[in-house]
């Protein structure tokens, strides 16, 4: 203690080991004091060496991006919600972006998984089934048919909110979340004014043919 | 985890699963186990959300999850799990080296699905075979079973634990998670599926045994199976054979070391420090057909290797011809010794890289005899010993004469302190790895009009050839791009190709590093 007080008191610029064990002797030019942080991308010395290129290396560059690729088309990818624009259109309402109901596209095994990341388990082993039954008459285009189809689904779902509804509410254990979700999708779909499945969103305006036409084009 | 390690897994993650994923996982990595409620009030998103990812990242074994009392269910990342992801196509391509094009299917389809059922694998990667194949010819179901079971025998795939049958009726509530249990022995059993069929049309006998709705599936429990760390693990081995190629001077060494690794794959865990000794008739009789050497001359290849100064084989016994084990962890040892004299090469040059390779070499050593023995002049050697001290990769050991440790008084000895360097070389490689994800993602972003341009008219071309287009049509929507563009294009074609075979590269090192880290601490 008495030392170290006295070494602070004598001498300030004395260092505590003396440099020339450090191998700095005396008169050396010592390296400028560094007064900034280390440049971002400091001028490399040597070049590095290249890399690996051949026929394996080559087919693993392929599998790696062919999995990316891969992996954003699975089911698994989940993309966030298209984040409202600035003035709120009228299609919005009928644009068909994602999964309905926030359900999942792909069937886990339910018997795996706990059981609060259920979301709507009956609503889906529904869906399953009436999705199944094919109902498609045929149709001039190919477009037309999967938004028939979107549409049709769509449909059922709605039918089946409005009876799952009188049922769920009997039961005791039913989650707050759930609740809100169905009040709200319920009243999502009584704003509409119009039949969902004569809605014609304009996108192929004017690209086929007059036939089948019940629904009014606007 | 490191800033560095969760700065990738959030990278990694992000591109493979999309942004909420991220989010959750990146939250759950860095704050241990949570329950659900917490984890959506703390990241800010919905429940929906919350549910959604954790379903994805439990599907793919990345999150884990747990029963606590009072019924809470807890969630955990395992951020290992998501470092492995950047090796997938390694495993991928190891998968097909030894076992074709089938193999290679199916492990590709296990890793983009995370598990699945034996009969779901085995008829989408005949269906794909299929397509492949010259029309007429479909792929038979019984090939792609057997391609699987071999593969499980040698523990690339590894069946997920089950759901244990309740024996009783269970009066109360049934419980809010299954607990999960896997017998050791059930890990690698392939459930006896006797599908009938090739191609498209399928029968399958013990699936429609029952004309029951889809919602009840008899067997299904069992047959899961799943690609975990055991792939890692396997190709480990197969990775380790194949450094063992370089550093082996004849080719018969090397295919002595290498049968003898392929014998101890099922048997040697993976972080085991020696193999199982094999006998040398063993070795004998499981060298490759086409290799035509003699008993004698086996033993002698042996002995040899025994014998030699880098300790790889060893000698353990005297029974049934010599019984010889693998030092896989000298092995890792040395390969993750010459990874640093490389770095420290490549990084400071020739001289530095000498100095490097005396200290290893002499263990301890003081300035001046660096000098001395290096045969470099003494300001030159301050100059890099004191470069390679800032960066960590040689370390200061103060010996002291006095008890009080005075500066002068004491030996100042440099030294390479082989664990601490190897795990600032990995953290340096994760740190790369992300900075090479960002830049990649950078350069696609900035192109990412002109990449959507070209594609549009990709598929417009696509579409007017399959309805029979003229030539002169054609020619109109190709110039479209015009040639400028078209040099964009291949610039960032060759650019975005180059970062990825930097991150392959750098996987390789990343993968080195974290066996010897692993074995040299399973030791300790």
């Amino acid at each position: 203690m008495a030392s170290r007080g006295g070494g602070r008191g004598r001498g300030r610029g004395q260092l505590t080991f003396s440099m020339e064990a450090v191998g700095i002797g005396k008169g050396d030019a010592l390296p400028p004091p560094t007064l900034q942080p280390s440049p971002l991308f400091p001028p490399l010395e040597f070049r590095p060496v290249p890399l690996p290129s051949g026929e394996e290396g080559e087919y693993v560059l392929a599998l790696k991006q062919e999995l990316r690729g891969a992996m954003r088309q699975l089911p698994y990818f989940i993309r966030p919600a298209v984040p409202k624009r600035d003035v709120e259109r009228y299609s919005d309402k009928y644009q068909m972006s994602g999964p309905i109901d926030n359900a999942i596209d792909w069937n886990p095994d339910w018997r795996r998984l706990p059981r609060e990341l259920k979301i709507r388990v009956r609503k889906l082993q529904k869906e399953r089934t009436t999705i199944l039954l094919p109902k498609r008459p045929p149709k001039t285009t190919e477009d037309k048919e999967e938004t028939i189809q979107k549409l049709e689904t769509l449909e059922k779902k709605e039918e089946e909110v409005t009876s799952e509804e009188d049922e769920e509410k009997e039961e005791e254990e039913e989650k707050e979340e759930e609740e809100e979700e169905e009040y709200d999708e319920e009243e999502h779909e009584e704003e509409t004014d119009y039949i969902m499945s004569y809605f014609d969103n304009g996108e192929d305006f004017g690209g086929d043919s007059d036939d089948n036409m019940d629904e009014a084009i606007y | 985890m490191t800033q560095a390690e969760i700065k990738l897994c959030s990278l990694l993650l992000q591109e493979h699963f999309g942004e909420i994923v991220e989010k959750i996982g990146v939250h759950l990595i860095r704050t241990g186990s949570q329950p659900l409620r917490v984890i959506a009030h703390d990241t800010g998103t919905s429940l929906d959300q919350v549910k959604k990812a954790l379903c994805v990242l439990i599907q793919h074994n990345l999150v884990i999850y747990q029963v606590h009392k009072r019924g809470v269910v807890e969630y955990e990342a395992q951020c290992s799990r998501v470092l492995r992801m950047l090796r997938y196509p390694r495993y991928i391509y190891t998968a097909k080296t030894l076992y074709s094009d089938t193999g290679e299917l199916i492990v590709e389809e296990l890793l983009l699905n995370g598990k699945m059922a034996m009969s779901a694998v085995v008829k989408k990667v005949a269906d794909r075979l299929t397509e492949t194949m010259e029309d007429g010819k479909t792929m038979d179901y019984a090939e792609v079973s057997n391609t699987f079971v071999r593969l499980a025998d040698t523990h690339f795939v590894q069946r997920c634990p089950l759901v244990p049958a309740t024996e009783n009726s269970d009066p109360g509530p049934p419980p809010p998670a299954p607990t999960l249990v896997i017998n050791e022995k059930d890990m690698y059993l392939v459930p006896k599926l006797s599908l009938i069929g090739k191609g498209k049309r399928r029968r399958s006998s013990d699936e429609d045994a029952t004309g029951e709705p889809k919602a009840k599936r008899p067997k299904h429990t069992t047959d899961n199976k799943e690609m975990w760390p055991l792939a890692y693990s396997q190709s480990q081995h197969s990775r380790v054979n194949s450094e063992f190629q370089f550093t082996f001077q004849t080719q018969t060494s090397s295919e002595i070391v290498r049968t003898m690794l392929r014998m101890s794959e099922i048997t040697t865990s993976s972080s085991a420090p020696f193999t199982q000794p094999l006998s040398s008739n063993e070795i004998f009789r499981s060298l490759p057909v086409g290799y035509n050497i003699s008993k004698q001359v086996l033993d002698q290849y042996l002995t040899l290797l025994a014998d030699d100064p880098l300790e790889f084989v060893g000698k353990s016994g005297d029974s049934g011809g010599g019984m010889y084990v693998i030092n896989l962890h000298k092995a890792l040892g040395s390969l993750a010794t010459a990874t640093l004299e490389s770095v420290v090469q490549e990084r400071f040059g020739s001289r530095c890289a000498r100095i490097f390779r005396l200290v290893l070499q002499k263990k301890h050593l003081e300035q001046k005899q660096v000098e001395d023995f290096a045969m470099i002049p003494a300001k030159e050697a301050k100059d890099m010993l004191y470069k390679m001290l800032s960066e960590n990769f040689i370390s200061l050991q103060e010996i002291p004469k006095t008890p009080d440790h005075a500066p002068s008084r004491t030996f100042y000895l440099y030294t390479v302190n082989i664990l601490s360097a190897a795990r600032m070389l990995l953290h340096r490689c994760y740190k790369s790895v992300a900075n090479l994800i960002e830049r990649r993602q950078f350069e696609t972003k900035e192109n990412k009009r002109l990449l959507e341009k070209s594609q549009r008219v990709e598929a417009i071309i696509a579409s007017m050839q399959a309805t029979g287009a003229e030539e002169a049509q054609l020619q109109e929507i190709e110039e479209m791009i015009t040639a400028p563009e078209r040099q964009q294009l291949e610039t960032l074609k060759r650019n975005v190709n180059k970062l990825d075979a930097c991150e392959i590269q750098v996987d390789e090192t990343i993968f080195l590093l974290e066996s010897y880290i692993e074995s040299t601490m399973k030791r300790q």
